[in-house]
């Protein structure tokens, strides 16, 4: 008996080729996972010897849902936008995390001075980044709009306008085009009277509307064609102009801007690990390498150290040009919207 | 051969009847690990999601006592004081477990607009003594949010308390129970609508498929083995190619200035580009060919078994080729016509990947809602009511087909 316990404990080594991980951490892939990797994860490897699994996923808190109710957690630490950290800390499927632990600021300031105010609002995540949906035009055929308001003008300006299809900030935007103060948006969303208005001003512009589903596809319609304007992450848009040289200009007014935080999967059996890897990774070094790709670090003290140059593209320079998104009005509103929204897309 | 010959003796009866139970047991021995396949990888998640799409429990665990004291409640006013109490101390208690968040996600589904006013709720009563809860729990929670005054908010509590519930079948048909138990139709339209839609592509899908597919095969069948083979390599080809390679290769060629427009502009066809992409029209035609060699194969498999001098007998008796064809060939394969499409048509209904790409606004089908409510809305209690849905509504349809056209019809090969 005890050889074939040997054998089947051989067997079942060597069936799994992955060496065993330390810390599994999730995040969103693309240019922006890997300024993670290198500014985060591979200093974080590097210091501590951990081994870390770093993988991609597409957002969304179902697949947290389905770990904690099967109880079996395989991600440690994830990287989540605002808009679904509401929701999936206050179900219970993030760890609370103890804020008064993070390190001091690289210039001495402390934590709770140094991170930007949004970034520690939440008591399951740590700030990671701003970033922002902006509208971009390809200046090809002229400068093109500079407003939400004339994003919305298919008179002066014609041509298609790629939005992504979801209820999100496509409903503030219309709002605000049709003339609403960008502090009364989400009060006005919030009535029957609001969602139908900013129908009807979608309504003004559904012809000329090309839906898509994931950023990627953002640059992508703006360069072949697809679009004369299209709304995107901002960081989508500053790589297409950086990298690639595209004939493209982000337009700030009306942004809408949210963060992207560090959180702990409820239940993991890596808790400590999980915490020492975010308190390093929200250090202030760490956080200043994000702009690589074009989002704002959420310390002050990583903000100082960007060259001037750079500043102008990260979201953090426009903020009072900007929409901070509300994720507590999305938790509320984004289903009945989301059924609204599909309702409309088929009229 | 002295003893009667049809008569075993109890001996070799027993042998007999002992052997043919061996084999039905070999038998059933070889199918064991299928039969564990099937029941872990296929009934077991079906009828999880039947019972889920019935069965919520998650707001009767969360506040029992609240719900046995609303059973006394008459709807119309607001509830007396001691469910007010009741629930403000469950309120509490699920402040400090965490557990608030999932009480705010099922009453803002009855009730949108309510999740922010369960979580502001929780956070004022987290702290307070349990003492000052039985004292003043009812004035604590009208003070945290007056909404709780409203007959409505206790409408929804009680709606989302029901254990088993039919209301995630009633809104997949656009339906809702009101407070006094009366069904309605809901503000907003859409599921049926798009359940039509997905069963209108379908079957566009399914007459595309046959109109392209069914020549091919015909022409492949006739062919010589050589030929044959060599046209099978690329009915073939798209199953070795990954869907997504294959669906962006539609995406390449269908938009704005893609090959097909750029093409048809350099001829002079037309002189602005056409909408292609992101179209009810893109989702069809690369569904057409993706799905395209599950019509091909099994008419393939039929009109090659067709025993070809029927055809030539209708002919040499003077019958025209188009009527030989329609009266000796077109029955014959009929089988095999039946089989791809019932496959192209059940699988193009619960397709998802490739609406989703390049399917823009009128491309979506039912599906792309599900993996809505899966995946954003997180209401899996709807998303498994519509699958479910959408299961009886093929059955259904497979049982008009038995009707019409009879299952023993069916035929791969």
């Amino acid at each position: 008996m005890k050889k074939h316990l040997t054998l089947l404990a051989t067997l079942a080594l060597t069936a799994s080729p992955v060496v065993a991980q330390d810390l599994t951490v999730t995040s969103f892939g693309g240019a922006y996972g890997a300024a993670q990797k290198e500014h985060m994860i591979d200093p974080f490897v590097a210091e501590t010897g951990t081994n870390i699994l770093f993988e991609d996923y597409g957002g969304g808190i179902a697949e947290m849902k389905a770990q904690v109710e099967a109880g079996n957690i395989q991600w440690d630490v994830v990287d989540i936008e605002v808009i679904d950290l509401e929701r999936a800390c206050a179900e219970g499927y993030l760890e609370v995390i103890d804020q008064s632990t993070l390190p001091d600021g690289d210039d001495g300031t402390p934590a709770a001075d140094d991170f930007i105010e949004d970034a520690l609002a939440n008591e399951c995540g740590v700030g990671n980044i701003v970033w922002s949906v902006v509208f971009a035009v390809n200046t090809e055929n002229g400068p093109g709009p500079q407003t939400i308001a004339e994003f919305f003008d298919t008179e002066a300006f014609p041509g298609k306008r790629g939005l992504r299809k979801r209820p999100q900030v496509n409903m503030e935007w219309a709002l605000i085009a049709d003339g609403v103060a960008r502090e009364d948006v989400y009060d006005l969303l919030s009535t029957e009277e609001g969602q139908a208005r900013a129908f009807e001003k979608l309504d003004t512009i559904k012809e000329d509307i090309v839906w898509y589903d994931s950023w990627s596809q953002a640059p992508v319609l703006l360069n072949d064609g697809g679009a004369q304007m299209v709304q995107s992450a901002n960081g989508r848009i500053f790589a297409a102009i950086q990298d690639d040289g595209a004939p493209f200009s982000i337009v700030w007014d009306s942004h809408v801007y949210d963060l992207d935080v560090w959180a702990i999967m409820k239940g993991t059996p890596n808790k400590d690990k999980a915490m020492e890897f975010i308190q390093f990774a929200t250090r202030t070094v760490p956080l200043s390498g994000m702009q690589d790709v074009a989002y704002g670090p959420t310390r002050r003290s990583a903000q100082a150290l960007l060259p001037e140059s750079v500043k102008q593209d990260l979201p953090t320079a426009h903020l009072e040009e900007g929409l901070k998104a509300d994720g507590i009005f999305w938790a509320d509103f984004g289903e009945s919207l989301g059924e609204k929204f599909n309702e409309w897309l088929l009229q | 051969m002295t003893t009667a010959p049809h008569r075993l003796d109890p001996a070799d009866a027993r042998n007999a009847a002992r052997e043919v139970r061996k084999r039905r047991l070999q038998a059933f021995l070889f199918v064991v690990p299928l039969l564990i396949f099937i029941v872990f990888a296929f009934v077991a998640p079906i009828t999880t999601m039947l019972f889920r799409s019935v069965h919520n429990p998650t707001v009767a665990n969360l506040v029992p006592d609240t719900l046995a004291a609303l059973d006394d409640w008459s709807g119309e006013t607001t509830p007396d004081e001691t469910v007010l109490i009741q629930f403000a101390s469950d309120m509490k208690r699920m402040a400090n477990d965490r557990t608030s968040g999932q009480l705010a996600d099922e009453i803002n589904r009855a009730l949108p607009g309510m999740s922010s006013v369960v979580k502001s709720t929780a956070r004022s009563l987290r702290r307070v003594e349990d003492t000052e809860i039985a004292a003043n729990g009812a004035s604590l929670l009208l003070e945290a949010n007056d909404r709780w005054a409203d007959p409505a908010t206790w409408h929804a509590l009680r709606s989302a308390g029901q254990v088993y519930s039919s209301s995630y079948y009633l809104t997949s048909v656009d339906l809702e129970r009101k407070a006094d138990g009366s069904i309605a139709q809901r503000d907003t339209q859409i599921y049926v609508k798009l359940y039509i839609k997905t069963l209108r592509m379908a079957l566009i899908i399914t007459v595309l498929t046959i109109v392209l597919g069914y020549p091919l095969a015909f022409f492949m069948a006739q062919a010589s083995d050589g030929l044959a083979n060599f046209l099978m390599v690329f009915v073939l080809l798209p199953f070795w190619t990954s869907l997504l390679v294959r669906t962006t290769a539609w995406i390449a060629l269908l938009q704005t200035n893609g090959v097909v427009n750029s093409t048809l502009m350099a001829i002079g066809v037309i002189d602005q580009p056409l909408e292609l992409l992101y179209t009810e029209f893109s989702t069809i035609i690369a569904m057409t060919h993706i799905l395209l060699p599950f019509m091909v194969l099994p008419l393939y498999a039929v009109m090659r078994g067709i025993d070809q001098s029927f055809m030539r007998a209708a002919i040499s008796m003077g019958s025209r080729p188009l009527g030989a064809w329609y009266r000796i060939f077109l029955p014959m394969s009929l089988p095999g016509l039946s089989a791809g499409a019932l496959l192209v048509f059940i699988i193009s209904v619960g397709y998802y990947i490739t609406p989703a790409l390049v399917g823009g606004t009128d491309g979506q089908m039912i599906s792309n809602i599900i993996a809505f409510h899966m995946q954003q809305s997180n209401n899996w209690e709807l998303a498994a009511a519509l699958g479910s849905l959408l299961l009886v509504l093929i059955l259904l349809l497979y049982w008009l087909f038995d009707r019409l056209v009879g299952a023993d019809n069916i035929k791969l090969g």
